[in-house]
């Protein structure tokens, strides 16, 4: 990398080279049994230079041919963007724990007894059930070394615990699943099972909703599968810089309920979205984005803060290697005082839901969504009476989280990037059969 | 650099000599480069250079795979996925039996689209951006513009080797407009198999996408319910995509006796007009190519002939296992991920009915066109139209905010009571499944209506 550096500092002002490296093992389940081990070594190459004060970028796997991925940074910077900023130099990181060195030794029988022990008790729960499961571990190297002198390096593990069943009867089709992940071994799979053997239960009976606004609960996975995409990219700081937000100029402005308080934070020790550095070498923090109902921040990588006039908030993300564009860490929605049970109680009739299909098709900007019940329950006075089958459900973003009812007590991790409660809206848009 | 075809060679020899029921091996070689816009200028530009390639092997019915960027140490990368596979296995292996094939496929496109100058590129992008911007009412845009060039090496322990040189290009423009707190957007995808001639030329299309961005800020929303709806060709094929392809990919069915049931050959799906084709073996197209990820020769297969489930698409395995052909239809995105089964190019057959004709006798209806996005679960799917307008007394009436439709693919394929005579197809798409995504797929329809359609308004 050194070499490369050097190279490239030959022929433009400024270069940083962003290497990262990794060893996956996923195994996986297929119609409850084992199907598949694979492993997978990957590496990957990043040089962006600066040249003329315009940002060239160019990527490779292949470590030997240094000269074509100096000459195709170069090229491309013919073109480039005008860099507006500086590349970070040497600075102290925060301590944040993302390694355990206990991932490597997990063996395959260890993987695959997790796998099946979790599809014996689902199945157990309902024979007829059709599972795929995966349990799946990385050990992931990064290092990012610039012309300032600025230097990052860290190692990061993950391993994830995955299940989704499918019951079929007649045309009638039940999807259900849940995932765990960490950066430490997951040693059991009773609390996964348990999840999807709850939803079992709460699907058993079927149930009808008219259409009509009604009152609706939504869990963490309905929260992650239709809220929480537009707050992503409405905080986004390109977004906001490109006036296309429709929060982007309301900053220090309530915008929401004044219940709500979401933060993006990539420095929980052994959650794998945290780390010490972003994808630029930028320090790690935790960035308030909405406190009691008011838009607090936005969220940037280094080019984009220069030119909104602002600093980096540590959210530089290149995907593997890509140019860094601002991206979410992980976005955490404080729990407030409202159990899930009390929620439920507190409805004469309305839905839950758990999953709607196809809600971040819509217009994601405007906070539109609408999607199909995929897993959601029907509520009547104060009980769970079964499961809703061809409901859309549709609304603005905007409007549903300026008015809360309540918020959940029991936050919890949904699909590593979202750690949010239960939230519970007064009245949403209900279309059905 | 000739360098991978030696790997390959050497490659198609280690590979025989193992304890393993069936091993292949895939190496490949790829050339990227990217432009995009968000707002006035261009915000990145970048050019990417990959190598690397995956062993994989079935023991016992049992399958391990190995990927890597390394290609030194090949035997040991062999043997772990063999002993990879030993450890799953515990059946009897399955694949269809294909012929061995020993064949070099170049592109049919003579001008690789990564080495055409980026300057070239980069004045037909500017020239669709001025468009936008010169749109009254038009906030910004975001254009993503990527190519490819691949060169793949596929062996096998059967004796198959086989180089295939594979070209892509995709163009996403999208407009936003906003009008105080309103924010909409149109967009435009397309796609060519390495014809850099396809995405010039559109300066028509992007100012008529431009202007429907700024159309949907007044337009209004549909009341959600039970409508009649005629979607155009864009939207009609990522329906037949979204909502029937993916039932008819057989990784899904063929271990799960449940829906084996439901999707039994013979059984009647839709009206006797109603034909619906897969098929890499279609030229010309995205999801074009000769032969598929396991070495065995694109198809063109019948999923539904007069109304009737016909065929299905398989690997070598599903075949095996269903007793079935293999139809060429085991993809995989590139060398980190095996091969599973994939649509090609999916569309319905154009029937004899003309636009004006299907929309005649509708009362009250939608017309949705355009593709945003869609998803299905397989009995339930989605899809979101990128233009909506309402169809009052048999004419198209007023613009209406984009709608997402939704519904059971098993009554909604019933529920086809006309289709067009104007088939087209959209290359624009990217299919995804499985963590593998965008895979070039390209798909396609006539005109078609549908009776009792779930319509999502506010």
């Amino acid at each position: 990398m050194e070499n490369i550096l050097a190279q490239a500092k030959k022929v433009a002002e400024e270069a940083e080279v962003f290497m990262v490296s990794s060893e996956e093992i996923p195994v996986q389940f297929e119609a409850n049994r084992l199907k598949h081990i694979q492993s997978k070594q990957s590496r990957s190459l990043a040089l962006r230079i600066i040249k003329q004060g315009k940002i060239g970028y160019s990527a490779t796997t292949e470590l030997g041919d240094i000269q074509r991925l100096v000459n195709n940074a170069v090229e491309t910077a013919q073109f480039g963007t005008p860099s507006k900023f500086d590349f970070p130099p040497p600075t102290s990181y925060p301590r944040i724990e993302v390694f355990d060195p206990n991932i490597e030794s997990v063996s395959l029988e260890e993987m695959v007894r997790l796998g099946e022990e979790l599809i014996t008790i689902v199945r157990e729960h309902t024979p007829e059930i059709v599972c795929e499961a995966g349990v799946h571990k990385s050990v992931t190297s990064v290092r990012i070394i610039n012309s300032r002198g600025g230097q990052v390096n860290y190692g990061i593990s993950t391993f994830s615990l995955s299940i989704e069943g499918s019951l079929i009867r007649d045309t009638d089709m039940l999807f259900v699943g849940e995932s765990e992940s960490s950066c430490h071994p997951i040693s059991g799979s009773k609390a996964v099972a348990e999840t999807v053997i709850q939803q079992l239960e709460l699907a058993k009976n079927q149930a009808s909703v008219p259409s009509q606004p009604l009152p609706v609960i939504f869990t963490p996975n309905g929260i992650a599968s239709a809220l929480i995409l537009p707050l992503m990219v409405a905080f986004n700081g390109k977004t906001v810089m490109e006036g296309a937000s429709p929060i982007g100029n309301r900053l220090g402005q309530p915008v929401f309920d004044q219940k709500l308080r979401l933060w993006d934070d990539p420095t929980i020790d052994y959650r794998p979205e945290s780390r010490p550095s972003d994808d630029e070498g930028v320090p790690s923090q935790r960035t308030p984005l909405i406190e009691q109902g008011i838009v607090a921040n936005f969220i940037y990588d280094l080019q984009t803060a220069a030119l909104a006039r602002t600093r980096s908030t540590g959210n530089g993300s290149r995907n593997r290697g890509g140019l860094p564009s601002p991206s979410p860490s992980a976005f955490i929605i404080a729990p407030g005082n409202t159990t899930f049970d009390e929620m439920v109680n507190d409805i004469k009739e309305g839905l839950i839901i758990e999953q709607l299909m196809g809600a971040e098709q819509g217009n994601i900007l405007g906070g539109d969504f609408s999607g199909n019940v995929l897993l959601g329950y029907k509520v009547e006075s104060g009980k769970i009476v079964g499961r809703v089958k061809d409901t859309m459900v549709s609304g603005n973003v905007y409007q549903l989280l300026n008015q809360i009812t309540a918020i959940g007590s029991d936050a919890k991790w949904v699909g590593g990037f979202l750690q949010t409660p239960h939230i519970y809206f007064p009245s949403v848009a209900i279309a059905s059969k | 650099m000739n360098h991978i075809e030696a790997i390959g060679h050497q490659l198609a020899e280690v590979i025989k000599g193992y304890d393993a029921d069936y091993i292949e091996a895939h190496l490949e070689q790829s050339q990227t480069s990217r432009i995009t816009y968000r707002g006035r200028d261009l915000e990145s530009i970048g050019k990417a250079t990959a190598s690397g390639g995956n062993v994989r092997a079935m023991v016992r019915g049992g399958w391990g795979f190995v990927s890597f960027n390394n290609l030194d140490e090949l035997p040991a990368k062999v043997e772990m996925a063999v002993k990879q596979a030993q450890f799953v296995g515990n059946e009897e292996s399955k694949l269809a039996s294909v012929e061995p094939v020993v064949d070099i496929v170049p592109s049919e496109i003579n001008r690789n689209p990564v080495n055409i100058p980026l300057a070239e590129k980069k004045k037909i992008l500017d020239e669709y951006n001025d468009i936008i911007w010169h749109t009254p009412k038009l906030q910004t845009s975001i254009i993503g513009y990527g190519d490819s060039h691949r060169k793949l090496i596929f062996a096998n322990s059967l004796g198959s080797y086989i180089e295939q040189e594979r070209m892509d290009i995709t163009l996403r423009l999208t407009a936003i407009a906003i009008d105080g707190s309103e924010v909409q957007q149109a967009g435009l995808s397309l796609g060519s198999s390495g014809d850099f001639s396809l995405i010039q030329g559109l300066h028509h299309q992007v100012e008529q996408m431009s202007h429907n961005a700024v159309e949907l800020l007044s337009a209004p929303q549909v009341k959600g319910g039970e409508y009649t709806v005629v979607l155009d060709p864009v939207l009609a094929g990522v329906f037949t995509h979204e909502a029937f392809g993916h039932l008819s990919e057989s990784d899904f069915v063929y271990e799960n006796d449940r829906l084996r049931e439901i999707m039994v050959l013979g059984k009647k799906f839709g009206s006797t007009e109603l034909n619906i084709v897969d098929g890499a073996a279609v030229p010309g197209l995205r999801g074009s190519y000769k032969y598929d990820d396991e070495g065995v020769p694109a198809t063109k297969t019948y999923l539904i002939r007069e109304g009737k489930l016909v065929g299905r698409l398989h690997s070598r395995e599903t075949a095996a296992k269903m007793g079935e052909k293999p139809t060429g239809n085991a993809r995989a995105i590139n060398y980190r991920y095996p091969p599973i089964v994939r649509m090609t190019n999916t569309y319905i057959e154009p029937g004899s009915v003309s636009f004006e004709d299907i929309i005649g006798d509708i009362k009250e209806g939608v017309y949705a066109k355009n593709w945003y996005g869609g998803t299905t679960s397989m009995e339930m799917f989605t899809f979101s139209a990128g233009e909506a307008y309402m169809i009052r007394n048999g004419k198209v009436a007023e613009a209406i905010r984009p709608v997402v439709l939704t519904g059971n693919v098993f009554a909604t394929l019933k529920n086809i009571d006309t289709i067009g005579n104007d088939l087209e197809m959209n290359q624009g798409g990217g299919c995804g499944k499985g963590g593998q995504v965008p895979l070039p797929v390209s798909n396609g329809s006539p005109h078609i209506r549908i009776r009792h359609c779930l319509v999502g308004g506010g």
